[in-house]
Protein backbone atom coordinates (compact mmCIF):
# COMPACT_ATOMS: atom_id res chain seq x y z
CA UNK A 1 0.00 0.00 0.00
CA UNK A 2 1.21 3.47 -0.81
CA UNK A 3 1.85 5.88 2.01
CA UNK A 4 -0.44 8.60 3.21
CA UNK A 5 0.80 12.17 2.90
CA UNK A 6 0.42 14.96 5.41
CA UNK A 7 -1.32 18.06 4.07
CA UNK A 8 -2.39 21.21 5.85
CA UNK A 9 -5.70 22.86 4.98
CA UNK A 10 -6.83 26.19 6.44
CA UNK A 11 -10.62 26.22 6.34
CA UNK A 12 -12.84 29.21 5.55
CA UNK A 13 -13.02 30.09 9.24
CA UNK A 14 -9.23 30.35 9.38
CA UNK A 15 -8.72 27.12 11.36
CA UNK A 16 -5.72 25.05 10.31
CA UNK A 17 -6.04 21.27 9.96
CA UNK A 18 -3.08 18.98 9.33
CA UNK A 19 -4.44 15.69 8.08
CA UNK A 20 -3.42 12.40 6.49
CA UNK A 21 -4.45 12.04 2.88
CA UNK A 22 -4.42 8.65 1.14
CA UNK A 23 -2.47 8.51 -2.12
CA UNK A 24 -3.82 5.17 -3.34
CA UNK A 25 -7.48 6.04 -3.96
CA UNK A 26 -7.14 8.53 -6.83
CA UNK A 27 -8.43 11.30 -4.58
CA UNK A 28 -7.96 14.99 -5.17
CA UNK A 29 -7.67 17.85 -2.69
CA UNK A 30 -11.34 18.82 -3.02
CA UNK A 31 -12.32 15.28 -2.07
CA UNK A 32 -9.94 15.33 0.90
CA UNK A 33 -11.67 18.50 2.14
CA UNK A 34 -15.03 16.72 1.85
CA UNK A 35 -13.66 13.52 3.42
CA UNK A 36 -12.63 15.44 6.54
CA UNK A 37 -15.70 17.74 6.33
CA UNK A 38 -13.56 20.89 6.42
CA UNK A 39 -16.20 22.83 4.45
CA UNK A 40 -19.99 22.36 4.70
CA UNK A 41 -21.51 19.91 2.20
CA UNK A 42 -22.96 21.81 -0.74
CA UNK A 43 -20.34 24.57 -0.56
CA UNK A 44 -17.46 22.65 -2.12
CA UNK A 45 -17.15 20.32 -5.10
CA UNK A 46 -20.49 21.40 -6.51
CA UNK A 47 -19.69 20.31 -10.08
CA UNK A 48 -18.24 17.06 -8.74
CA UNK A 49 -14.66 17.81 -9.78
CA UNK A 50 -14.92 18.83 -13.44
CA UNK A 51 -13.17 22.22 -13.00
CA UNK A 52 -16.51 23.81 -13.81
CA UNK A 53 -17.56 25.69 -10.69
CA UNK A 54 -14.51 26.93 -8.72
CA UNK A 55 -16.20 26.09 -5.41
CA UNK A 56 -12.98 24.27 -4.42
CA UNK A 57 -10.69 27.20 -5.16
CA UNK A 58 -7.76 27.39 -2.74
CA UNK A 59 -4.60 29.43 -2.27
CA UNK A 60 -1.39 27.39 -2.29
CA UNK A 61 0.84 28.49 0.59
CA UNK A 62 3.67 25.94 0.41
CA UNK A 63 6.23 25.69 -2.38
CA UNK A 64 5.10 22.14 -3.19
CA UNK A 65 5.57 21.33 -6.85
CA UNK A 66 2.05 20.94 -8.20
CA UNK A 67 0.77 19.34 -11.38
CA UNK A 68 0.76 21.86 -14.21
CA UNK A 69 -2.47 23.76 -14.69
CA UNK A 70 -4.60 22.44 -17.56
CA UNK A 71 -6.59 24.65 -19.92
CA UNK A 72 -9.98 24.06 -18.30
CA UNK A 73 -8.72 24.90 -14.80
CA UNK A 74 -7.03 28.03 -16.13
CA UNK A 75 -10.21 29.10 -17.92
CA UNK A 76 -12.38 28.47 -14.87
CA UNK A 77 -10.10 30.54 -12.67
CA UNK A 78 -10.38 33.35 -15.24
CA UNK A 79 -14.08 33.52 -14.43
CA UNK A 80 -13.95 32.88 -10.69
CA UNK A 81 -13.98 35.47 -7.93
CA UNK A 82 -11.37 36.18 -5.20
CA UNK A 83 -8.68 34.81 -7.53
CA UNK A 84 -5.03 35.41 -6.54
CA UNK A 85 -1.74 34.50 -8.18
CA UNK A 86 -1.52 31.34 -6.05
CA UNK A 87 -5.10 30.19 -6.75
CA UNK A 88 -5.71 26.59 -7.82
CA UNK A 89 -8.76 24.37 -8.01
CA UNK A 90 -8.57 21.64 -5.36
CA UNK A 91 -10.27 19.13 -7.67
CA UNK A 92 -7.33 19.34 -10.08
CA UNK A 93 -4.67 18.52 -7.44
CA UNK A 94 -4.32 14.74 -7.15
CA UNK A 95 -3.04 13.28 -3.90
CA UNK A 96 0.30 11.72 -4.80
CA UNK A 97 3.39 11.12 -2.65
CA UNK A 98 4.79 14.41 -4.04
CA UNK A 99 2.04 16.31 -2.18
CA UNK A 100 3.67 15.62 1.22
CA UNK A 101 3.76 18.91 3.15
CA UNK A 102 1.26 20.71 0.88
CA UNK A 103 -0.35 23.68 2.61
CA UNK A 104 -3.42 25.47 1.23
CA UNK A 105 -6.08 27.89 2.35
CA UNK A 106 -9.66 27.55 1.08
CA UNK A 107 -10.89 30.58 -0.86
CA UNK A 108 -14.13 32.25 0.31
CA UNK A 109 -17.42 30.76 -0.84
CA UNK A 110 -18.94 32.59 -3.79
CA UNK B 1 -54.04 27.91 -8.78
CA UNK B 2 -52.31 24.87 -10.29
CA UNK B 3 -53.67 21.62 -8.86
CA UNK B 4 -51.93 18.25 -9.00
CA UNK B 5 -51.41 15.04 -7.03
CA UNK B 6 -47.66 15.24 -6.46
CA UNK B 7 -45.96 18.61 -6.62
CA UNK B 8 -42.30 18.04 -7.41
CA UNK B 9 -39.79 20.77 -6.56
CA UNK B 10 -36.92 20.33 -9.01
CA UNK B 11 -37.01 19.03 -12.59
CA UNK B 12 -33.71 17.15 -12.54
CA UNK B 13 -33.37 13.42 -13.28
CA UNK B 14 -34.88 12.35 -9.94
CA UNK B 15 -37.92 14.63 -10.31
CA UNK B 16 -38.50 13.56 -13.92
CA UNK B 17 -38.34 9.87 -13.08
CA UNK B 18 -40.80 10.42 -10.21
CA UNK B 19 -43.32 11.59 -12.85
CA UNK B 20 -43.08 8.20 -14.56
CA UNK B 21 -43.38 6.16 -11.37
CA UNK B 22 -46.30 8.31 -10.19
CA UNK B 23 -47.98 7.89 -13.56
CA UNK B 24 -47.92 4.10 -13.22
CA UNK B 25 -49.97 4.63 -10.04
CA UNK B 26 -52.29 7.03 -11.90
CA UNK B 27 -51.00 10.02 -9.95
CA UNK B 28 -50.44 13.28 -11.79
CA UNK B 29 -47.36 15.45 -11.28
CA UNK B 30 -46.39 19.08 -11.69
CA UNK B 31 -42.79 20.27 -11.48
CA UNK B 32 -41.35 23.63 -10.39
CA UNK B 33 -37.79 24.56 -11.30
CA UNK B 34 -35.81 27.78 -10.97
CA UNK B 35 -34.03 27.04 -14.24
CA UNK B 36 -35.76 27.86 -17.53
CA UNK B 37 -35.35 24.27 -18.78
CA UNK B 38 -35.77 20.78 -17.26
CA UNK B 39 -32.74 18.59 -16.46
CA UNK B 40 -31.29 20.26 -13.36
CA UNK B 41 -27.54 19.89 -13.03
CA UNK B 42 -27.53 17.61 -16.09
CA UNK B 43 -28.66 20.46 -18.32
CA UNK B 44 -27.15 23.42 -16.47
CA UNK B 45 -23.74 22.19 -15.33
CA UNK B 46 -22.58 19.42 -17.64
CA UNK B 47 -24.97 18.77 -20.57
CA UNK B 48 -22.22 17.54 -22.91
CA UNK B 49 -20.42 15.34 -20.37
CA UNK B 50 -20.84 11.57 -20.25
CA UNK B 51 -22.23 9.66 -17.27
CA UNK B 52 -21.06 6.06 -16.84
CA UNK B 53 -23.10 4.77 -13.90
CA UNK B 54 -26.70 4.84 -15.11
CA UNK B 55 -27.76 1.17 -15.00
CA UNK B 56 -28.15 -0.18 -18.51
CA UNK B 57 -26.33 2.73 -20.14
CA UNK B 58 -22.58 2.09 -20.41
CA UNK B 59 -22.24 5.73 -21.41
CA UNK B 60 -24.80 8.49 -21.82
CA UNK B 61 -24.48 12.26 -22.19
CA UNK B 62 -26.22 14.21 -19.43
CA UNK B 63 -28.30 16.03 -22.04
CA UNK B 64 -29.43 12.74 -23.58
CA UNK B 65 -30.38 11.35 -20.17
CA UNK B 66 -32.65 14.38 -19.67
CA UNK B 67 -34.19 13.91 -23.13
CA UNK B 68 -34.80 10.22 -22.43
CA UNK B 69 -36.41 10.89 -19.06
CA UNK B 70 -38.72 13.50 -20.63
CA UNK B 71 -39.64 11.03 -23.37
CA UNK B 72 -40.22 8.26 -20.81
CA UNK B 73 -42.67 10.34 -18.75
CA UNK B 74 -44.37 12.37 -21.46
CA UNK B 75 -47.53 10.23 -21.66
CA UNK B 76 -48.19 11.15 -18.04
CA UNK B 77 -48.42 14.80 -19.13
CA UNK B 78 -46.46 16.52 -16.36
CA UNK B 79 -47.04 20.24 -15.87
CA UNK B 80 -44.07 22.59 -15.54
CA UNK B 81 -43.53 25.92 -13.81
CA UNK B 82 -40.06 26.79 -15.10
CA UNK B 83 -37.86 29.78 -14.36
CA UNK B 84 -39.54 30.23 -10.98
CA UNK B 85 -38.21 29.34 -7.56
CA UNK B 86 -40.45 27.63 -4.99
CA UNK B 87 -40.43 30.10 -2.11
CA UNK B 88 -43.03 29.16 0.48
CA UNK B 89 -44.80 26.02 1.70
CA UNK B 90 -48.08 26.42 3.55
CA UNK B 91 -49.87 23.47 5.11
CA UNK B 92 -53.65 23.72 4.81
CA UNK B 93 -56.16 22.59 7.42
CA UNK B 94 -57.03 19.52 5.36
CA UNK B 95 -53.36 18.45 5.33
CA UNK B 96 -52.71 19.53 1.73
CA UNK B 97 -50.09 22.07 0.74
CA UNK B 98 -49.85 25.33 -1.17
CA UNK B 99 -46.45 26.14 -2.64
CA UNK B 100 -45.91 29.66 -3.98
CA UNK B 101 -43.04 30.69 -6.25
CA UNK B 102 -41.03 33.91 -6.24
CA UNK B 103 -43.31 35.13 -9.05
CA UNK B 104 -46.45 34.41 -7.06
CA UNK B 105 -47.57 31.28 -8.95
CA UNK B 106 -49.54 29.08 -6.54
CA UNK B 107 -49.60 25.29 -6.60
CA UNK B 108 -51.93 23.06 -4.58
CA UNK B 109 -51.24 19.38 -3.91
CA UNK B 110 -51.71 16.74 -1.22
CA UNK B 111 -48.09 15.62 -1.62
CA UNK B 112 -44.91 17.65 -2.06
CA UNK B 113 -41.76 15.86 -3.22
CA UNK B 114 -38.63 17.95 -2.95
CA UNK B 115 -36.15 16.79 -5.60
CA UNK B 116 -34.14 19.98 -5.39
CA UNK B 117 -30.60 18.63 -5.84
CA UNK B 118 -28.12 21.09 -4.42
CA UNK B 119 -30.75 23.82 -4.34
CA UNK B 120 -31.93 26.38 -6.85
CA UNK B 121 -29.38 27.82 -9.23
CA UNK B 122 -28.68 31.47 -8.48
CA UNK B 123 -26.48 33.72 -10.62
CA UNK B 124 -22.94 34.24 -9.35
CA UNK B 125 -22.47 37.95 -8.86
CA UNK B 126 -19.13 39.60 -9.53
CA UNK B 127 -17.54 41.53 -6.66
CA UNK B 128 -18.43 45.08 -7.68
CA UNK B 129 -19.17 47.26 -4.66
CA UNK B 130 -22.26 49.04 -6.03
CA UNK B 131 -23.59 46.18 -8.17
CA UNK B 132 -26.64 45.40 -6.04
CA UNK B 133 -27.90 49.00 -6.06
CA UNK B 134 -28.27 48.80 -9.85
CA UNK B 135 -30.16 45.49 -9.96
CA UNK B 136 -33.18 45.90 -12.25
CA UNK B 137 -31.96 49.45 -12.95
CA UNK B 138 -29.68 48.36 -15.74
CA UNK B 139 -28.07 45.27 -14.21
CA UNK B 140 -29.51 41.85 -15.08
CA UNK B 141 -27.97 38.45 -14.40
CA UNK B 142 -30.29 36.41 -16.57
CA UNK B 143 -31.59 37.34 -20.03
CA UNK B 144 -35.28 36.57 -20.05
CA UNK B 145 -36.52 38.53 -23.05
CA UNK B 146 -33.88 39.43 -25.65
CA UNK B 147 -36.22 42.05 -27.21
CA UNK B 148 -35.85 44.03 -23.98
CA UNK B 149 -32.40 45.01 -25.27
CA UNK B 150 -33.52 46.28 -28.68
CA UNK B 151 -31.56 49.38 -29.70
CA UNK B 152 -29.87 49.53 -26.28
CA UNK B 153 -26.18 49.68 -25.44
CA UNK B 154 -25.28 46.44 -23.69
CA UNK B 155 -22.14 45.38 -21.83
CA UNK B 156 -21.70 41.65 -21.17
CA UNK B 157 -19.02 40.27 -18.85
CA UNK B 158 -17.82 36.66 -18.71
CA UNK B 159 -15.77 34.15 -20.65
CA UNK B 160 -17.95 31.06 -20.97
CA UNK B 161 -20.61 29.81 -23.35
CA UNK B 162 -23.44 32.01 -22.11
CA UNK B 163 -21.36 35.21 -22.39
CA UNK B 164 -20.34 34.24 -25.94
CA UNK B 165 -23.76 33.04 -27.07
CA UNK B 166 -25.64 36.06 -25.75
CA UNK B 167 -23.09 38.47 -27.24
CA UNK B 168 -23.70 36.83 -30.61
CA UNK B 169 -27.47 36.84 -30.21
CA UNK B 170 -27.75 40.41 -28.96
CA UNK B 171 -25.41 41.77 -31.65
CA UNK B 172 -28.44 41.64 -33.95
CA UNK B 173 -30.81 43.30 -31.51
CA UNK B 174 -28.90 45.79 -29.38
CA UNK B 175 -27.46 48.98 -30.85
CA UNK B 176 -24.09 48.17 -29.33
CA UNK B 177 -22.65 45.04 -27.69
CA UNK B 178 -19.45 45.12 -25.66
CA UNK B 179 -17.97 41.86 -24.34
CA UNK B 180 -15.51 42.12 -21.46
CA UNK B 181 -13.42 39.23 -20.16
CA UNK B 182 -10.41 38.93 -17.88
CA UNK B 183 -8.51 36.88 -20.45
CA UNK B 184 -7.95 36.96 -24.17
CA UNK B 185 -8.98 33.31 -24.25
CA UNK B 186 -12.60 32.18 -24.06
CA UNK B 187 -13.89 28.84 -22.78
CA UNK B 188 -16.77 28.06 -25.08
CA UNK B 189 -17.83 25.87 -27.95
CA UNK B 190 -15.42 26.38 -30.82
CA UNK B 191 -18.00 27.75 -33.27
CA UNK B 192 -19.18 30.34 -30.72
CA UNK B 193 -15.61 31.57 -30.28
CA UNK B 194 -15.17 31.76 -34.08
CA UNK B 195 -18.47 33.58 -34.50
CA UNK B 196 -17.53 36.21 -31.89
CA UNK B 197 -14.19 36.68 -33.69
CA UNK B 198 -16.10 37.20 -36.95
CA UNK B 199 -18.50 39.71 -35.38
CA UNK B 200 -15.63 41.53 -33.72
CA UNK B 201 -13.83 41.83 -37.07
CA UNK B 202 -17.06 43.08 -38.65
CA UNK B 203 -17.34 45.72 -35.93
CA UNK B 204 -20.58 44.27 -34.53
CA UNK B 205 -19.12 43.28 -31.16
CA UNK B 206 -16.78 45.50 -29.23
CA UNK B 207 -14.34 43.20 -27.43
CA UNK B 208 -12.35 44.41 -24.41
CA UNK B 209 -9.77 41.94 -23.04
CA UNK B 210 -8.05 41.34 -20.73
CA UNK B 211 -10.24 43.57 -18.66
CA UNK B 212 -12.69 43.66 -15.82
CA UNK B 213 -15.69 45.75 -14.84
CA UNK B 214 -14.76 47.29 -11.49
CA UNK B 215 -17.52 49.83 -10.92
CA UNK B 216 -20.87 51.11 -12.11
CA UNK B 217 -21.80 54.71 -12.84
CA UNK B 218 -25.24 56.27 -12.83
CA UNK B 219 -27.85 58.05 -10.81
CA UNK B 220 -30.89 55.76 -10.22
CA UNK B 221 -30.21 54.24 -13.63
CA UNK B 222 -27.07 52.71 -15.07
CA UNK B 223 -25.20 55.09 -17.38
CA UNK B 224 -21.80 53.44 -17.74
CA UNK B 225 -19.47 50.75 -16.39
CA UNK B 226 -15.93 51.41 -15.19
CA UNK B 227 -13.54 49.11 -17.00
CA UNK B 228 -10.07 48.28 -15.78
CA UNK B 229 -7.93 47.04 -18.65
CA UNK B 230 -4.51 45.57 -18.07
CA UNK B 231 -2.81 45.46 -21.46
CA UNK B 232 0.72 46.86 -21.08
CA UNK B 233 -0.16 49.48 -18.56
CA UNK B 234 -3.23 49.44 -16.39
CA UNK B 235 -5.86 51.93 -17.42
CA UNK B 236 -9.34 52.64 -16.17
CA UNK B 237 -12.07 54.19 -18.23
CA UNK B 238 -15.82 54.32 -18.57
CA UNK B 239 -17.88 52.53 -21.20
CA UNK B 240 -21.31 54.08 -21.69
CA UNK B 241 -24.18 51.60 -21.59
CA UNK B 242 -27.85 51.10 -20.74
CA UNK B 243 -27.43 47.55 -19.51
CA UNK B 244 -24.72 45.51 -17.81
CA UNK B 245 -25.17 41.73 -17.88
CA UNK B 246 -22.60 39.79 -15.83
CA UNK B 247 -22.68 36.12 -16.91
CA UNK B 248 -20.45 34.20 -14.51
CA UNK B 249 -22.48 31.04 -14.28
CA UNK B 250 -24.93 29.84 -11.68
CA UNK B 251 -24.31 28.33 -8.29
CA UNK B 252 -26.86 26.24 -6.40
CA UNK B 253 -28.17 27.47 -3.06
CA UNK B 254 -30.60 25.65 -0.76
CA UNK B 255 -32.29 29.05 -0.35
CA UNK B 256 -35.90 29.36 0.85
CA UNK B 257 -36.26 25.56 1.29
CA UNK B 258 -34.17 26.07 4.40
CA UNK B 259 -37.05 28.03 5.99
CA UNK B 260 -39.81 25.49 5.39
CA UNK B 261 -39.49 23.97 8.86
CA UNK B 262 -37.72 20.90 7.52
CA UNK B 263 -35.00 19.20 9.50
CA UNK B 264 -31.73 20.18 7.79
CA UNK B 265 -28.38 18.50 8.26
CA UNK B 266 -25.24 19.32 6.27
CA UNK B 267 -27.19 21.48 3.80
CA UNK B 268 -29.54 18.57 3.04
CA UNK B 269 -33.02 17.54 4.21
CA UNK B 270 -33.19 14.66 6.70
CA UNK B 271 -35.55 11.89 5.67
CA UNK B 272 -36.70 8.50 6.90
CA UNK B 273 -34.86 6.12 4.62
CA UNK B 274 -36.10 3.00 6.39
CA UNK B 275 -39.53 3.60 4.89
CA UNK B 276 -40.40 6.18 2.28
CA UNK B 277 -38.07 9.23 2.27
CA UNK B 278 -40.64 11.35 4.08
CA UNK B 279 -39.36 14.43 5.94
CA UNK B 280 -40.34 15.60 9.42
CA UNK B 281 -43.42 17.20 7.80
CA UNK B 282 -45.90 14.41 6.93
CA UNK B 283 -46.80 14.60 3.24
CA UNK B 284 -43.51 16.28 2.32
CA UNK B 285 -40.86 13.99 0.87
CA UNK B 286 -37.26 14.68 -0.15
CA UNK B 287 -35.62 12.57 -2.84
CA UNK B 288 -32.32 12.61 -4.72
CA UNK B 289 -29.28 14.73 -3.90
CA UNK B 290 -31.30 17.07 -1.67
CA UNK B 291 -31.88 14.51 1.10
CA UNK B 292 -29.65 12.91 3.65
CA UNK B 293 -29.77 9.74 5.77
CA UNK B 294 -27.17 7.34 7.13
CA UNK B 295 -25.18 5.98 4.20
CA UNK B 296 -26.61 8.48 1.68
CA UNK B 297 -24.92 8.55 -1.72
CA UNK B 298 -25.56 11.45 -4.08
CA UNK B 299 -26.00 9.38 -7.23
CA UNK B 300 -28.65 9.67 -9.93
CA UNK B 301 -29.38 5.97 -9.66
CA UNK B 302 -30.10 6.33 -5.92
CA UNK B 303 -32.47 9.21 -6.73
CA UNK B 304 -34.42 6.91 -9.09
CA UNK B 305 -34.88 4.34 -6.32
CA UNK B 306 -35.93 6.98 -3.80
CA UNK B 307 -38.43 8.46 -6.28
CA UNK B 308 -40.01 5.04 -6.78
CA UNK B 309 -40.52 4.36 -3.08
CA UNK B 310 -41.78 7.91 -2.52
CA UNK B 311 -44.52 7.38 -5.12
CA UNK B 312 -45.77 4.23 -3.38
CA UNK B 313 -46.04 6.14 -0.09
CA UNK B 314 -47.73 9.07 -1.85
CA UNK B 315 -50.31 6.64 -3.28
CA UNK B 316 -51.15 5.41 0.22
CA UNK B 317 -51.61 8.97 1.50
CA UNK B 318 -53.79 10.00 -1.46
CA UNK B 319 -55.77 6.74 -1.45
CA UNK B 320 -55.93 5.78 2.24
CA UNK B 321 -56.63 2.11 2.83
CA UNK B 322 -56.74 1.32 -0.90
CA UNK B 323 -54.88 -1.86 -1.67
CA UNK B 324 -52.41 -2.14 -4.46
CA UNK B 325 -49.95 -4.73 -5.71
CA UNK B 326 -46.85 -3.86 -7.66
CA UNK B 327 -47.28 -4.36 -11.38
CA UNK B 328 -44.54 -4.91 -13.92
CA UNK B 329 -44.64 -2.65 -16.96
CA UNK B 330 -43.70 -5.60 -19.18
CA UNK B 331 -46.85 -7.43 -18.04
CA UNK B 332 -49.38 -4.64 -17.70
CA UNK B 333 -48.03 -2.11 -20.20
CA UNK B 334 -48.10 1.65 -19.68
CA UNK B 335 -51.38 3.56 -20.01
CA UNK B 336 -50.75 7.26 -20.53
CA UNK B 337 -53.02 10.05 -19.33
CA UNK B 338 -53.06 11.14 -22.98
CA UNK B 339 -54.87 7.94 -23.98
CA UNK B 340 -51.76 6.28 -25.36
CA UNK B 341 -50.90 2.71 -24.51
CA UNK B 342 -47.56 0.95 -24.62
CA UNK B 343 -47.52 -2.80 -24.27
CA UNK B 344 -45.42 -5.83 -24.97
CA UNK B 345 -46.31 -7.54 -28.27
CA UNK B 346 -48.47 -10.61 -27.77
CA UNK B 347 -46.76 -13.94 -28.15
CA UNK B 348 -47.56 -15.68 -31.40
CA UNK B 349 -49.20 -19.05 -30.97
CA UNK B 350 -48.91 -21.05 -34.14
CA UNK B 351 -48.56 -24.67 -34.98
CA UNK B 352 -45.35 -25.84 -36.63
CA UNK B 353 -46.17 -28.53 -39.16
Amino acid sequence: MEQDVKVTIIDREGVSHTIEAPTDMAMNLMEIVRLYELAPEGTIGICGGMAMCASCQCYVLSDTELPEMQEDEDAMLAEAFYVKNNSRLGCQIQMTPEMEGLKVELAPES
Amino acid sequence: MIKTDILIIGAGPTGLFAVFEAGLLKLKCHLIDALPQPGGQCSELYPKKPIYDIPGFPEILADDLTKNLLEQCKQFEPGFTLGERADTLEKQEDGTFIVTTNKGTKHHAPIVAIAGGLGSFEPRKPLIHNLVSFEDKGVEYIIKEPEFYRDKKVVIAGGGDSALDWSIYLSNIASEVTLIHRRNEFRGALDSVDKVQELKDAGKINLITPAEVVGLVGHHELKAVVVSQSAHINKEYEVECDHFIPLFGLSPKLGPLGNWGLEIEKNAIKVNNALDYQTNIPGVFAIGDVNTYPGKLKLILCGFHEATLMCQAAYQIINPGKRYVLKYTTVSGVDGFDGSRKEAPKAVVKKIE
